[in-house]
């Protein structure tokens, strides 16, 4: 258990983790939390990967932890590092095996009444549209020289095929195409991987949800990204690479731990393998690392596609009509090279965010034309039972935290704790009385995903928006969950 | 030999196990039927095919990673499970293996967990009555 004289308090959300913590570290850490999370924080390891991280080469500010910080590999959940492209390392680690893992939002201008009634239509009809669980392949047929196509164009890939409208691309980050990526930077293995998964949802915390709007915090931001008010039907989507990245990461892993070598940068962690951005072998992971982002974005552009198709069966409508329009997409497992002020002078880094989501503020040139007056649309997903969050991005993040803030909820408990105490519990019809329609691939699993296996998301949402990394726009509940 | 011995690992975000054997052919085989026990019912599963493989690695530490991550592989890119493993020589560097399962059908199998990767987080191969390792998987 780590020490908790060891932090500082700087304010209600914020604690020091000071150079004199652990010897070797570059930066002081700095953990966005509430004194009343911190035994939890303290139960694991979390805290000492926080000063881990702060051990890389090129690394600047602090080493950041977000409230939903937990155990990762190397990295923290929920840590930031940003290093200096010119003598800074990157990380896989930093990232994770889900490269560009991430959120997406949809409304709509369906109201909760005419969504009720057919709910369970709705939501079994997604499930079977919508491929998910471990060992299921999508509908997709990528032909010979397809997957490339798809690894440099991204999203824009989807929408050339039919998957989607040009709009789409406006309101994902990097426009669903990340820059710099390269095809051939990434393993076979990782593309027969990619292959029959993409157009899938996996398993574990991802999810798809039809959602309604149950609080707005701020009615004019809100109203800016269509969402008009409580009682709107809207849709989130989370997943990520899928196998493509979980393999482009594992074969990264043995490439850095060889650079680390050669390039003799010595870690406290194994998992934290890197090498500077600019040698070679930084260079390929970047490369091959936009290219799994793309393929992620192309996912997700492709399950919208099927949601609307979904939408369009089940109400017998255009989903044109019904407004089924894409509020905004965004990664929360990737490392962009960004420009800051650094001690008054403007340089290059590479920003890794671990479980950590862009929150960049009004009128940033990287955010799209119709949201520079309020900033960039975070989307913070919560757990099946309670709530998932629209944020947008501030000022103060893009000084403080690298323009970045929380991702989630964050678990609390590990999968089988939550199994045992969910024992002979039937919570596909707890959460029916609850008002939510379940379609899970495994029943048995679904204990592993309630609620109390993880924090509570409004508690981590507080201590972003009471910090000011972000801001609270409004929240969302869950109608219709399909999960793998 | 007892080809089920190993145990789920408690961590907060994602699941590991400990493989346990006489000697580290058995520890490899058994960690692979626990990574397969986590994915689906093994009882469920055939040994219909018949599959060689052949691996090298820096250390030790790594080849055990390189193997799972070999068998997760096939699982996903030819969709077999397998439900076991003969590893018959094993050093260092290398490994060479035959390994037993059927096409997985969701039909079927039971579909459980799904394995993003093995990461090298808390892994550790150890000689305690006879040999043990840990392996913790991105889930």
């Amino acid at each position: 258990m780590a020490r908790p004289e060891a932090l500082i308090k700087v304010d209600d959300y914020r604690w020091e983790l000071p150079l004199s913590y652990k010897e070797g570290m570059r930066v002081p850490g700095l953990i966005y939390i509430e004194e009343v999370m911190m035994s939890r924080l303290l139960e694991d390891q979390a805290l000492e990967q926080v000063a881990n991280v702060a051990f890389l080469p090129g690394i600047v500010g602090r080493s950041l932890a977000m409230p939903d910080i937990h155990w990762g590999y190397g990295f923290p959940i929920g840590g930031v590092a940003a290093t200096r492209v010119g003598d800074g390392v990157v990380s896989p680690g930093g990232v994770g095996f889900d490269i560009n893992c991430g959120t997406r939002l949809l409304r709509t201008d369906l109201r909760e009444e005419e969504v009720r009634p057919k709910i369970e239509e709705l939501t079994t009809k997604l499930f079977y549209n919508i491929p998910s669980g471990v060992g299921v392949g999508g509908k997709l047929r990528l032909k010979t020289g397809e997957i490339e196509q798809v690894l440099e164009k991204g999203a824009q890939w989807a929408i050339e095929k039919g998957y989607g409208v040009v709009e789409d691309l406006e309101v994902t980050e990097e426009k669903g195409r990340m820059a710099g990526a390269d095809p051939f930077q990434v393993s076979q293995r990782a593309k027969e991987r990619g292959v029959p998964q993409l157009g899938t949802l996996g398993s574990g915390n991802h999810f798809l949800e039809v959602q309604v709007v149950d609080n707005v915090y701020d009615p004019a931001t809100a109203q800016v990204m269509g969402v008009d008010g409580v009682g709107q039907v809207m849709v989130f989507i989370h997943t990520g690479s899928r196998g493509l990245g979980h393999q482009t990461c594992q074969d990264f892993l043995k490439v850095m731990e060889r650079a680390a070598d050669k390039y003799d940068i010595h870690l406290p962690d194994r998992q934290l393998a890197c090498a500077p951005v600019k040698s070679s072998e930084g260079q390929s992971y970047m490369a091959a690392m936009a290219a799994s982002a793309n393929f992620a974005w192309t996912n997700r552009q492709c399950i919208t596609h099927w949601v609307r198709q979904t939408f369009e069966e089940v109400f017998a409508q255009k989903w044109e009509i019904m407004g089924l329009n894409l509020v905004y997409d965004v990664a929360h497992n990737i490392a962009k090279k960004e420009t800051y002020l650094v001690e008054g002078k403007k340089q290059s880094l590479c920003v890794h965010r671990k479980g950590a989501t862009r929150a960049f503020p009004p009128n940033h040139p990287e955010i799209p034309e119709k949201y520079k007056a309020i900033g960039q649309p975070v989307l913070i997903p919560g757990d099946m039972g309670r709530y998932s969050y629209l944020l947008v991005g501030t000022q103060r993040a893009l000084e403080e935290t690298f323009g970045s803030t929380c991702h989630g909820a964050g678990r609390v408990q590990s999968r089988t704790a939550a199994k045992k105490s969910f024992r002979g519990v039937d919570l596909i019809r707890e959460l029916g009385a609850r008002g939510i329609t379940v379609k899970v691939v495994n029943k048995a699993l679904l204990a592993e995903e309630a609620s109390e296996a993880y924090k509570d998301v409004a508690e981590v949402v507080h201590v972003v928006d009471g910090a000011g990394i972000s801001r609270k726009v409004a929240r969302m509940r869950p109608l219709g969950v399909v999960k793998g | 030999m007892n080809i089920q011995d190993f145990e789920v690992m408690e961590h907060t975000a994602d699941v590991g196990i400990v493989a346990h054997g006489h000697d580290l052919k058995d520890v490899f085989a058994n960690a692979a039927y626990g990574m397969f026990s986590l994915m689906t019912n093994l009882d469920e599963v055939k040994e219909e095919r018949v599959q060689e493989i052949t691996l090298t690695a820096d250390d030790r530490e790594a080849l055990l990673v390189e193997w799972l991550n070999e068998l997760l592989y096939l699982f996903e890119v030819h969709n077999v499970v397998f439900k076991r493993c003969e590893v018959y020589e094993l050093g260092e560097h290398g490994l060479q293996a035959r390994v037993f399962g059927e096409r997985f059908d969701t039909s079927r199998h039971e579909q459980k967990l799904a394995i993003k990767g093995i990461t090298y987080h808390l892994l550790k191969i150890e000689k305690e009555n006879g040999y043990k390792a840990q392996v913790v998987f991105d889930i």
